[in-house]
Parts: structure tokens; sequence; C-alpha cells
């Protein structure tokens, strides 16, 4: 009994050690983010500031092109993700309902396509929209990411634990299949379709090499872009660059915690049917 | 009559199926398939961004990267990077997902902990750590509690590499954590309880149990693993650009400064070519040698 005491006591210990190491960082940052201290690079470091300000957050919007950054990062993540619930649905019942020519050599291109390393296509990418004359336009930076391989595969295979039945009554009354696709199978794949839709956010929100290389000037920049640029084009302000790091993670880490579930499921269901 | 029907409906899946996978079909065609094969035809050409004048130079830009001594380097610093990253990250993903599938209170407080660094932009992430392994920062605070004299962490050759990998295994191992837990959940229970009746302790039970029992996962997490690793870029242009004295140019950053910032596109598509063989070599290896079921 009392080795199954300290067993559980050295667990904890475990648990409580990994859970600073985790958020720690990330508290600290909050932390400077809010310290109206001059100097915050002072020793000893103090995870409480003595004194508290919101100025940095204020001079995040005031004197930085945060605004934009925001703008862009916004219309283009949402864009892209409204993009690929949708088409990665309907490719996705394509490939599961429908039978056609050319079916199998088409998908399994596309799961071929996963192997290729991203940083392959990078350079032949840029060429490509700067043919189209895209290069640090919307365009540019929203049309290679309105479609993803791995959200066609996962509703796909959501798409194929769905009985029969219904599909094949509907079709019986002379439905069309965008009907069927629309009014049957779409209402009952609402977990599929967030899973599709939080990736697909996260991805875009966060995504940095395609940015970075495609917007040239800051008007264009997204909020990763931006925030890198500020770290690398000026004297470090540590608590203005934390105010803005701030600020982008909270909406993913929003999103996480309305529909975690869904990031389980999501996973879970992508692993199982593999 | 009934064949006529069943024809006439197959022709109709058929448009119907075409119609649907227009639009993801040519957005995959202009975007994956044709620079794909367009990267091997720009890595034959002298093609500067620059000058219009794009002379075919054959085998050219590979020969001069078998002798360029940043790409060699940059080659050595991705392997270590790789093999430092993703034993440890697996490990450290598996470990957390054990911890989490144990009856614990606050669990979703947890693994909310545990997940927030793999959900967070990376570019913030790299950000914190510049402070962190910072002169006045905070690893450097730590270390004087203790009465250890820190370093300049990301601006030694020797050490920065390192900073960047430690890193990334804290960014990635929540990630994976995820992807063990959803397997670890579907293990039966009843294997635990045999272990236990057999006295197998939690370590015991890990190794015995668990480890073998998520094997296909830990295939999964480990190609994924090496993938992003080989192609890491986020974390060094944030936080090194590849200095000091290119101690951290990786790979896919070589191929980005070879290309963006030199504006050398066929010397940067043939690196990346490169980086995208050894890649293959490595997934195929670990498919040969560490398959995801044994026989």
């Amino acid at each position: 009994m009392r080795r199954l005491k300290i067993q559980k006591l050295f667990f904890y210990l475990i648990l409580f050690g990994m859970t600073i190491i985790y958020l720690g960082p990330f508290l600290f940052s909050v932390s400077i983010s809010f310290n109206a201290d001059k100097d915050v690079l002072t020793w000893p470091i103090k995870l409480i500031p003595e004194e508290w300000t919101l100025a940095h957050y204020q001079s995040v919007w005031r004197d930085l092109p945060f605004g934009q950054w925001l703008v862009n990062s916004v219309l283009i993540t949402s864009i892209q993700t409204v993009s690929n619930v949708f088409f990665s649905a309907l490719a996705g019942f394509a490939f599961a309902r429908l039978r056609f020519p050319g079916k199998n050599i088409i998908f399994s291109m596309l799961l071929a396509s996963l192997m290729i390393p991203g940083i392959i296509l990078l350079v032949p990418k840029f060429i490509v929209l700067n043919e189209f004359r895209l290069i640090n336009t919307y365009g540019g930076l929203i049309l290679p990411g309105l479609v993803s391989v791995v959200n066609i595969f996962l509703m796909k295979q959501f798409f194929e634990t769905i009985p029969k039945d219904l599909e094949e009554a509907a079709l019986i009354d002379g439905c069309s299949y965008f009907r069927i696709f629309w009014q049957i199978f779409l209402p009952v794949s609402k977990p599929a379709l967030a899973a599709v839709a939080i990736y697909t956010f996260q991805g875009s929100w966060n995504e940095f090499m395609w940015p970075v290389i495609v917007s040239v000037t800051n008007d264009m920049f997204t909020l990763p872009v931006g925030m890198a640029f500020l770290k690398n084009e000026f004297s470090v302000q540590w608590p203005l660059l934390m105010a803005g790091t701030i600020l982008i993670s909270l909406p993913t880490i929003a999103i996480f915690l309305i529909f975690q579930r869904y990031f389980v499921q999501g996973v879970a269901s992508a692993g199982l049917k593999e | 009559m009934k064949a006529k029907k069943i024809s006439a409906s197959k022709k109709q899946q058929t448009k119907t199926a075409y119609s649907f996978l227009a639009f993801p079909l040519l957005v995959f065609s202009v975007f994956t398939i044709f620079p794909m094969l367009f990267a091997f035809v720009i890595s034959f050409y002298d093609w500067n961004l620059l000058i219009p004048d794009k002379p075919f130079v054959g085998l050219a830009n590979y020969v001069e990267l078998a002798h360029d001594p940043v790409f060699l380097k940059a080659i050595k610093n991705t392997t270590v990077y790789t093999l430092g990253v993703v034993p440890t990250q697996t490990f450290l993903a598996l470990f957390l997902a054990f911890i989490m599938n144990q009856k614990i209170r606050g669990r979703a407080f947890f693994r909310l902990a545990f997940y927030t660094p793999a959900i967070t932009s990376s570019v913030v992430t790299s950000i914190i750590f510049v402070w962190i392994y910072s002169g006045p920062g905070l690893l450097n605070y730590l270390l004087s509690l203790i009465g250890v004299e820190g370093d300049d962490w990301l601006f030694n050759p020797k050490t920065a590499l390192f900073a960047i990998m430690i890193l990334n295994i804290w960014t990635t191992s929540g990630y994976f954590m995820i992807s063990f837990l959803a397997g670890l959940q579907s293990i039966p229970q009843s294997l635990y309880e045999a272990a236990k009746i057999d006295g197998a302790n939690q370590w015991q039970q890990f190794w015995r149990v668990t480890v073998p029992m998520v094997r296909p996962i830990t295939f999964f997490v480990i190609v994924l693993g090496l993938i992003g690793c080989f192609q890491v870029f986020d974390q060094i242009y944030v936080m090194s650009s590849g200095g000091p004295v290119n101690s951290t140019t990786t790979m896919s950053y070589f191929t980005y400064q070879s290309s963006f910032k030199y504006f050398r596109l066929g010397y940067g598509a043939a690196s990346a070519i490169v980086l995208a063989a050894i890649i293959f070599v490595a997934t195929w290896l670990q498919k040969k040698y560490f398959p995801s079921e044994v026989n």
C-alpha cells in the first residue's frame, strides 16, 4: 500500500513537472507582454510583473500594421477553410460512392502525392505563380491551399462508413447525386467536416513557409510572417513581440478548447482506418 | 430494359464524379503534379529570377551542389537534427500519451497543456524560445540559480542547432501525443489487468503492453517525424537564419536561401530534389528495418 502511494506521488510529480515545461514558456511570454517595467530583461526574472500595463497591446495595434496582417490572415484562412471543407467533401463523396472509369488511378495518384516532400514544389510553384503575375497578391497566397489530399482522404473514409440504405431509397426516388450529397451525406457528417475545418484552420493560420516567399511588401504579410519580420528586422522589443505572439495564439487555442473532441475523433478516425 | 437503365446510370455516375472532382483535380494538377515534374526541368537550367536568359546546364547544378561546402554542411546539420529529434519526440509523445491515459483528475487541462505548443504557430514558439535562449533569458537565469554560467545559446555555433532541436521536440511531442492517445484508448483494458495480476508495475506495463500495442502508430509517427524534420524551416528562419557560420543551415533553409535570397532558382530546385531523394531513402529504410507490423 505504501509502495503504491509513493508510486502515485512520483507519478504526479512527473505530471506537474511536464506541465511546467510545456506551459511555462507561454506563461512567461504572457507575463512579459503585460510587464510595465522599462527593462523587462533585468534579473531576477519574475513570473508576476510588479507593475501591469496594457500599453504593449495598444502599441501592437497602433505602431504596427497588425490590423492589416490580421485582415490578411483572416481572409486567407477563412477562404481556404471553406474551400477545403466543401471540395474535400465533394471529392470524398465521388471516391466513396460513385463508380467511374479512372477512379483507382486518380485515387492512387492522390495518395502517392502525399509522399512528395513539400520542399520540392516550392520553386516550381513560385515560378508558376510568377508567370500568372500572382506573387505578392491574395491569389498567390490563397490558391495553392484551396484543396488538400489529406482532407479528401479523410472525407472518403468517413463517407464509406455511412450505410447505403438511405441513398438507395433516394436514388429510386430520382434524386440527383448532388442532392444526395447535400441533403443526406453532409448533415450526418458534421464530425468529419468539423475535423477538416479545424485542421485546415490551424494549418492555414499558422502557415509560414509559403506566405514568407509569396508576400513581398509588408501590407501582404500574414500574422506569422509579420511577427517573424519584426523579430528579424528591428532591434528586438520583447514586450511588443510577446503581446503580438499572444494575440496570434488566442484563436488557435480557443478553437481547440471549443472543438477538442473533434480533434481526438479526427485523428482517431484517420489513424484507425489505415 | 434493366440493363439499359444501369448503363445510363453508369454514364450519369461518371459525369457526376468528374464534375465533383473537376475543381480539386485542377488545383492538384496546377500546384502539385505540374510543379513536381517542372522541378526536375528547372534543376537542369541556370534559372535566375533576375536574368531573362536561362541556359540549359545539364547536371551542372548537381555537380556544384556536391562541391558546395555550405550544402554539405546543410546535409550534415539536417541529419544530426533529424536523428536527434525524431527518436526523442516519438518516445516523449508516447510517454505523455501513457500518462494522459491514466486515471487522473483534470485530464482535459493536462491535455491542453501538452498540446498547446503543437497548435501554436511555429513563429510564436520560435520567438518565445529566442527569448528563453538569449543572454539575459530565462534559461541562463535558471542556470544562474544553481550556480551555472550560461551562454548566448543561439549565437554559439556549438550550441545553436542543439537549442533549436530542443524547441522542436517541445512543440511536436504534444502533437504526436494525440495520435498515440487514440491508439492507447483502443488497447483492451484486460491486457493491463492481466499484466497487473502478473505483478507488473506501471513502468513494466508501459514497456511490455503499451509499446508493442502501438507499434503501427509508432511507425506512422516516425515517418511523419522524419518528413517534418528533414524539411525543418520555420524555426531556422526565425531563430538563427542559418547562422552562426552556417551551423544551423538545414537543407530546406539552403533551398530557400539559394532560391529566394540569391535568386538562383535552378540551383535551389536541384537542392530540393536531393533533399526529396534523401527523404525517400530514409522512409524506405525505415519501412525495411522497422515495419509497422511484426511478421
